[in-house]
């Protein structure tokens, strides 16, 4: 059975963020230590520990209640750079999708390059120069890519989810252009980045929610 | 790596506590991670609020009071505060005078205070806002996050809350603290790396007979790792990226800034060679300052931060202050 993309499918995919955070918390914080300031995972832990509190305690009814309230979290309780960005891509994304109960595997795809439209506007950054977007933007690309060739969601948030995944491991030889990482120069080649690398665990939960589901 | 704390997580909070303690000129919302002046607002001043990540202390909270910051929100240890934070600060603040952001070149820092001013100025309260991105260590400012700030934030601090402090208006004030800003040139080495009490560990790994050289504040690696030098030929590297690329013209105001794990005693054996090399050639040296002020938790190392300053910037560095990091004056 193909899932119902309703505010329960994201709330169930908040979770397993919540859970997969957690569990690889010091892993994103050691490849941050490697080209940044070691606390991405920390940070993250804490935002998406708010953000799964807040939408347990006020349940929104809608898929972009659920986004926008996880990205409001984000922004007033993470700081650093990863909160505005993750908190602005959620929210444009949860905009995007309206107050519709249930939306379609095409709404998605809009509201996911809402986010990215987010990413780009706040930050300023481009695919390639070593951030979020280097695995965001094949992700949505990919998503994309595959509901055109037919796939069904849980098939085409797997193209997402393989994207994400190449392309954070693609950041390893890039040289970072954006963020504190950039003032490593040269020496900023052959480590992962660490936004990349989250937002691939984020696409990733999605697609296994789509599994769990389908 | 043993600390002087009793969890990771509380570190921030427990600091809080600890400066409210020690300083009841100061209003400290623990909860809401705010440092303020307890008389703020003050009628028809211009607020200055200034805000980042925890671990450099002094500053920020360390520079709220009179003649400098009216108001600090600490972040996370080296994460930038949240939004929220510096729109109540400015709030907190603002006596209908507006308010100075003082924002730190780092990608969370500007981030966050961007939305902040937004929020402030929903609510009606004008804000301007300067960037400090004095450290020139890094070379390449197309390809990065730019320039960051590092002790020239002192500088700004000060001159800037002297210049409300004495009834300035909100542009003026804003000028000049991007005045400061334009005059000031600084460099940083690291011994050791710091240790983050959420990683527990240090940030990367310096081995004993090595040093980082253009290192920032954050426990980030620098540019260039070299074989260890001695306090002149540090002096030297740093004084050679510094004039290079500073303004030329009068006076300069000099801090040499210890990282939180250097001793007095080195960092006014290193002040000492910085000075004779300035002599050397021929920049003059009107106001110094020694000491631990822009630090990085337990890393040692050292920077030196130079600001040309006409008379207008000196007799504002020269104005009472009184925070529980600088006081003179008064």
């Amino acid at each position: 059975m193909e899932a119902v993309l309703d505010a329960a499918f994201f709330r169930r995919w908040l979770t397993r963020v919540t859970a997969v955070v957690e569990r690889e918390a010091t892993a994103l914080t050691e490849l941050d230590s490697a080209i940044g300031d070691a606390d991405h995972g920390s940070n993250m832990r804490r935002g998406f520990d708010a953000a799964s509190a807040a939408v347990d305690s006020e349940p929104p009814d809608t898929p972009g209640g659920v986004l926008t309230a996880v990205g409001r979290q984000l922004i007033s309780k993470v700081g650093g750079a990863s909160g505005p960005l993750y908190g602005t891509a959620l929210r444009r994304a949860g905009r995007a999708l309206g107050g519709e109960p249930r939306v379609s595997a095409e709404q998605l795809r809009d509201a996911l390059g809402a986010a990215v439209d987010g990413v780009r506007d706040l930050g300023g950054a481009a695919v390639g120069d070593k951030t979020m977007l280097d695995a965001l933007v094949p992700a949505v690309e990919a998503y994309g890519a595959a509901l055109e060739r037919g796939a069904d969601l849980a098939g085409a948030l797997d193209a997402a989810a393989a994207a994400a995944r190449d392309g954070a491991e693609a950041t390893i030889g890039l040289r970072a252009r954006k963020g504190r990482a950039s003032y490593l120069g040269e020496r900023s080649v052959g480590h992962q980045d660490p936004g990349a690398t989250s937002t691939s665990l984020l696409v990733a939960a999605l697609a296994d929610t789509a599994r769990e589901a389908s | 790596m043993k600390m002087l704390i009793n969890v990771p997580e509380t570190v921030v909070s427990d600091a809080l506590r600890g400066l409210a303690a020690a300083h009841p000129e100061l209003t400290v919302d623990v909860q809401n991670r705010l440092v303020v002046r307890r008389d703020a607002p003050v009628a028809d001043k211009v607020g200055v609020v200034s805000g980042g990540g925890s671990g450099h202390e002094p500053l920020h909270g360390g520079y709220v009071g009179m003649g400098m910051l009216d108001a600090a929100c600490p972040g996370e240890v080296f994460t930038s505060p949240v939004p929220d934070q510096m729109a109540r600060a400015t709030a907190a603040v603002h006596s209908g005078a507006g308010v100075l952001h003082i924002v730190k070149n780092y990608t969370g820092d500007v981030l966050n205070f961007k939305l902040a001013a937004e929020l402030a100025e929903d609510e009606g309260i004008d804000v301007r806002q300067v960037l400090v991105d004095d450290d020139v260590a890094v070379t390449d400012s197309t390809h990065t996050a730019g320039r960051r700030g590092t002790g020239a934030t002192l500088f700004v601090e000060k001159v800037a809350g002297a210049l409300a402090e004495a009834g300035a208006p909100l542009d003026r004030v804003a000028a000049t603290a991007r005045k400061v800003n334009e005059c000031s040139r600084s460099f940083g080495v690291a011994l050791s790396a710091c240790t983050t009490p959420a990683k527990g560990s240090p940030t990367f790994d310096l081995p004993p007979g090595e040093l980082e050289l253009g290192v920032g504040i954050h426990g980030e690696p620098g540019r260039e790792r070299r074989g260890m030098m001695t306090a002149q030929e540090i002096a030297d590297v740093a004084l050679d990226a510094i004039l290079e690329d500073l303004p030329p013209g009068g006076p300069v105001l000099l801090l040499v800034n210890g990282m939180g794990g250097t001793p007095l005693l080195e960092l006014y054996g290193f002040s000492s060679h910085v000075q004779r090399i300035l002599g050397q050639r021929h920049v003059g040296v009107a106001r110094t300052l020694v000491g631990n002020y822009v630090t990085s938790l337990d890393m040692a190392g050292a920077s030196v931060t130079l600001c040309r300053a006409d008379e207008e910037l000196l007799r504002l560095w020269d104005a009472p202050v009184r925070t529980p990091g600088l006081r003179w004056g008064c």
